[in-house]
């Protein structure tokens, strides 16, 4: 049998990752986003004025 | 075209739901697993993990033949995102996988059928991108993935059945019966809580897969008004 005090460091280090990728992965199609959305309206404001 | 559709917000809303009612299943409903303990709880996670990012695979096979037959760019657009998606989910499978082996299995790693299976899988659709980087054009870029997807599909049974085919320190979960070392029966709340993770991880691959769509048409809606811009 594995000790709990172990048994709890590993299960809390294993969702400690789970739960940063899965948040780092989130943010990361958000910022994309924003940045797109960016990009886009000054290309349409240049297309404008084209 | 780029508001939220609201499906996509009450998708989005359920996924966040069920994935808190998943978290208070593994920890409040789940039993204790008697020899790994609290270890095993990351069991559900991890499982669901895999399930997601082997699912993810598949559909972005299925998305490259749709491609290939009707040579429609947003089918391209989807193969990407569940290659994406599914490359991030199955790489925390692997990393919640080593970090639950160290108390078990007193490592971090070892080379075993299922490990080494699962590495090159994560392998084949991490160059998936590498390799999509290098070529300029779109139609040739998008047959390209199609193709490589669909071929890269074939290491999903083979991970998937890598346990079963060849001898594996890794348990059988699904489908049991296993002699594997440190492998241990699922009790029906363990079992309900693996069913209800796995339903969850579903929906929540759904959402992001939308999300992740909607920034690839996004994407190429930018790469077109650069173009005429250039023009």
């Amino acid at each position: 049998m594995i000790a709990y005090a172990i048994s709890i460091k590993y299960m809390v280090a294993a969702y400690a990752v789970i739960l940063s990728v899965l948040t780092i992965y989130i943010i990361s199609l958000f910022v994309r986003w924003r940045k797109l959305k960016r990009d886009l309206q000054t290309l349409d404001a240049l297309d404008k004025e084209k | 075209m780029n508001r939220q559709p609201k499906a996509l917000i009450y998708l989005t809303i359920l996924s966040v739901i069920l994935f808190l009612g998943a978290l208070a299943m593994v920890f409040l409903y789940a039993p204790l697993e008697v020899v790994m303990n609290y270890v095993q709880k990351v069991f559900y996670f991890h499982i669901s993990n895999a399930w997601v990012g082997m699912l993810g695979f598949v559909a972005a096979a299925v998305a490259g033949v749709i491609y290939l037959i009707t040579r429609e760019l947003k089918w391209d657009i989807v193969e990407m995102a569940a290659v994406e998606i599914s490359t991030v989910f199955f790489l925390i499978a692997i990393i919640s996988g080593s970090i639950w082996a160290k108390p078990t299995w007193g490592t971090y790693w070892l080379w075993d059928a299922r490990l080494t299976t699962a590495t090159i899988l994560e392998m084949i659709y991490l160059s998936y991108f590498l390799l999509r980087q290098g070529i300029e054009d779109q139609e040739r870029r998008a047959r390209f993935g199609a193709v490589y997807t669909l071929i890269g599909a074939v290491s999903v049974p083979v991970t998937f059945l890598s346990i079963r085919i060849w001898q594996t320190i890794h348990p059988v979960v699904i489908g049991g019966g296993s002699s594997a070392q440190d492998s241990f029966g699922m009790t029906s709340p363990m079992l309900l809580t693996m069913l209800f993770c796995l339903f969850t991880f579903s929906v929540i691959f759904a959402t992001l897969l939308w999300y992740r769509v909607r920034l690839g048409n996004l994407a190429e809606q930018v790469e077109q008004l650069k173009q005429k811009i250039t023009q």
